[in-house]
């Protein structure tokens, strides 16, 4: 059969949503990639804020502003969940690899676990600090 | 003239050419992160706020430091290896050489200008 689409075919993760419903799984899977990626806003702005403390005053007052305004605390507050997600997640992935927890039963539990903790600890953090 | 036979040179490299290197690097410093982030966070999120003498101050001490500059090197490091994961499985041709070649600039950048300025704010 002449394979007519070839090269246009829908990809994953670009399937999810449009021809895939939304399962826990990928669902887990592309926030584990998503959180991972989008803390280098905050990574960044975290290194940005530590060259300021170590150039001067008058610069440290500027980043430092920035850093802890509405959008800095919220770029903040979404990395920090974000980050306790991918460590969640990230447990997860080093648990199956030991080809543990695999089955779907296991790997639910591991993925309301992984959702339903990063929140906790976010507000534990916030509660904390 | 090369005294490997074909079989040996290629033998536990498999489809990534290059063994499971990439695989075990980002294991590895996904453990060390799963200590140092709770760190960091603590360390970094309690001076996050504070005036300027307080933050000098507090990362003039060994352990804050230490903590920053480590998270900083791990995982920027961790970052650079995912992020080039998620490029090749979504970008291809020069744009992939391309992105992963910025990827790696910016992460070893951003943990260059981390630790020269928290060595500064240290010593």
């Amino acid at each position: 059969m002449a394979d007519v689409n070839r090269g246009n075919r829908p990809l994953s993760p670009f399937m999810l949503g449009k021809y895939y419903r939304f399962q826990l799984n990928s669902v887990t899977s592309i926030l584990n990639r998503i959180t991972g990626n989008a803390m280098l806003v905050a990574a960044l702005l975290i290194v940005w804020w530590f060259l300021a403390a170590a150039t001067a005053p008058e610069y440290f007052a500027v980043v430092d502003w920035i850093v802890t305004s509405f959008i800095g605390d919220l770029v903040m507050f979404l990395s920090l969940w974000g980050i306790w997600y991918h460590l969640l997640a990230g447990i997860r992935h080093l648990i199956w690899e030991n080809g543990v927890g695999l089955d779907m039963s296991t790997s639910d539990k591991m993925g309301w676990a992984a959702i339903i903790g990063s929140v906790l600890l976010t507000l534990i953090t916030v509660a904390v600090i | 003239m090369r005294y490997l036979t074909d079989r040996k040179r290629v033998d536990g490299l498999g489809t990534a050419k290059s063994g499971v290197h990439h695989f075990w690097a980002m294991k590895v410093s996904s453990i060390a992160l799963i200590v140092l982030i709770p760190l960091f966070i603590f360390t970094f999120g309690s001076v996050l706020g504070s005036p300027y003498e307080v933050v000098l101050d507090y990362y003039s001490r060994p352990f804050p430091a230490i903590v920053a500059a480590l998270t900083l090197v791990v995982g920027f490091r961790h970052f650079h290896m995912g992020a080039q994961m998620a490029i090749e499985d979504y970008v291809h041709g020069w744009k992939q050489r391309g992105l992963i070649i910025a990827v790696m600039c910016l992460s070893y950048a951003a943990m260059a200008v981390g630790v020269f300025s928290i060595a500064r704010i240290a010593l």
